[in-house]
């Protein structure tokens, strides 16, 4: 069923009794040309654009839980391209590209909001830094301002531009930056893949491979065994667990990070905004609730709950940068498990073991990748051949010394 | 979440600051060749589960300690000083 308004209107007419499972529930075949972990954004991309952009025919995406609950669920969809360095700087813009069309694509709508993202700099320094940064970006054709602080103010006024330790000296806009539905994009992936002919197998969970020869034949799963051409892992903060099974280690380190929503509000917060000297992000759902989140609780987890300092510094962060939060009671909070890289950027390669591809490392920022990481991913899985605005992603990077560590922060996986 | 500190005793997480796996106290000889030094600054088992970390006592006694901890329960089990635990 294509989605349009004359279908809505038409629905309602029959009670809305008309509508359809949006995919289909098979049982797994017992071989698949690709065999893909995890249906995340990730996964179902891939899955996607293995389908339509390279017409491989038998695929199937397995998935522990249902489609969508774990990181792409959870995530605070915050969609942007400012990054620096080159490697990640060409990957983003691709995939921020991508976005800006995806609704039409998927014939579905994932509600993206290019509503500007404000990155703010509190010192000299910092300004030059995000001149650097905005630079970079209208280097390679994206949108960046650089805002001073009468004409932030004018677009944001009730932050604490005065505050004694960190005033506010101005941002970087990116202005078609935003946010976008994350359920909708785990939803319309998931229907544009099965109306491919991929199998979106759910409740079925990777327990092993079987490799034979130094090249996987299969995967064992809690529904039995598939067989297997090729096998593509995206299972976000669970790659190391993968990785465990299949016999090699991976420069990554599981953690947890945590994201919190308010009761829902009228529209306030205009932009994303994000806190440049404390950690802290903020955005404004359109049910009203104001999505907020800040750093990784720091040490290893692979538990989807955080514990108590981090939540009690970002409300500090928060309210230091923002006061009129104090008026707004929190709903929820959650966690999600993510992979950590030792460099802070993804990795989108072949796997040591022949025929296993791999898509991980996407630390906090991996949900604005979804379009541009499964494009990438499905290439790579195709073709052997990686995209070219992916290509700097190598496994081997860190051995030979080209990490893309953007922050600068060092080879530690919880840094960055 | 609280450690029992060998030295202080037990303490709030918020006293710790935590380095990463215990990993990083068995560093390579300097010649130790590109494998071994990637592995060591790099790859890590990642276990769900129990694991072993190196925290420092950052705002408490300045010890550094080997935490023994499960990642998915956030249960601490044992906290001793990094000098007798080794690597
Ligand atoms: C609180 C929070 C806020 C975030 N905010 C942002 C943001 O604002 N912007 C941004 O760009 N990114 C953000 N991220 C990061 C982003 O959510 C992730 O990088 C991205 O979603 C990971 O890819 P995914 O969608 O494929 O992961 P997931 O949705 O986690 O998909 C992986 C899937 O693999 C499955 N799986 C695991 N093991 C197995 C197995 N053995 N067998 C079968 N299936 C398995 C899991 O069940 C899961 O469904 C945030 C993350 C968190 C936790
Ligand atoms: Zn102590």
């Amino acid at each position: 069923m294509r989605y349009s308004g004359w279908q809505i209107l038409r629905q309602a007419l029959g009670g809305n009794r008309g509508w359809k499972a949006q995919w289909r529930k098979p049982d797994p075949r017992p071989e698949y040309d690709v065999v893909i972990v995890g249906g995340g954004g990730h996964g179902l991309a891939t899955a996607y654009y293995l389908a339509k952009n390279h017409g491989v025919r038998r695929i199937a995406v397995l998935e522990k839980g249902a489609l969508g609950l774990g990181n792409l669920g959870r995530n605070t969809t915050v969609v942007r391209s400012t990054y620096m360095l080159p490697g990640n700087g060409e990957f983003y813009s691709f995939s921020l590209a991508l976005w800006k069309d995806l609704s039409q694509e998927l014939d579905y709508n994932v509600m993206f909001s290019p509503r500007g993202v404000i990155s703010l700099f509190h010192s000299d320094a910092q300004r030059d830094r995000f001149a650097r940064l905005g630079n970079a970006m209208v280097g390679r054709d994206d949108h960046a301002v650089l805002l001073g602080r009468a004409e932030l103010r004018r677009l944001v006024p009730y932050l604490d531009y005065d505050n004694t330790r960190f005033p506010i000296y101005g941002a970087l806009l990116q202005p078609d930056a935003g946010t976008a539905r994350h359920d909708a994009v785990a939803w319309g992936y998931a229907r544009a893949a099965d109306r491919l002919g991929v199998d979106l197998i759910e409740h079925c969970e990777v327990t092993g491979f079987g490799i034979a020869g130094g090249r996987v034949r299969a995967v064992e799963t809690t529904r039995g065994r598939i067989n297997a051409g090729k096998v593509g892992i995206a299972v976000a903060g669970h790659s190391g667990r993968l990785a465990g099974m299949a016999g090699f280690r991976l420069p990554i380190e599981s953690h947890v990070l945590q994201a919190f929503v308010t009761e829902g509000l009228k529209p306030v917060v205009d932009h994303v905004i994000s806190y440049g000297m404390g950690h802290f992000y903020i955005s404004q759902s359109d049910k009203g609730g104001l999505v907020f989140g800040g750093d990784l609780d720091g040490y290893a987890s692979y538990a989807q709950r955080g514990n108590l300092p981090r939540v009690e510094h970002v409300m500090e962060a928060g309210m230091t940068l923002m006061p009129m939060l104090g008026r707004a009671r929190v709903l929820r909070s959650w966690g999600g498990v993510m992979d950590m890289s030792a460099d802070g950027s993804p990795i989108i390669d072949r796997a040591p073991v022949e025929g296993i591809f791999l898509n991980a490392g996407w630390c906090y920022g991996g949900f604005k990748a979804v379009p541009g990481s499964g494009v990438a991913f499905a290439r790579l899985i195709a073709t052997g051949e990686p995209l070219k605005a992916a290509a700097a992603y190598r496994l081997d990077r860190f051995r030979t010394g080209h990490l893309i560590d953007e922050e600068g922060t060092g080879a530690l996986h919880n840094r960055h | 979440m609280r450690i029992r500190c060998p030295l202080c005793g037990e303490r709030d997480s918020r006293e710790f600051h935590v380095m990463g796996a215990a990993e990083w106290l068995a560093r390579p000889a300097p010649d130790a060749g590109l494998e071994a030094w990637d592995a060591y600054l790099h790859l890590r088992d990642n276990p769900a589960g129990p694991t072993r970390e190196l925290w420092f006592h950052e705002a408490g006694c300045g010890a550094w300690l080997v935490v023994a901890r499960d990642t998915v329960s956030h249960a601490v089990f044992e906290a001793v000083p990094a000098w007798e635990a080794g690597a």
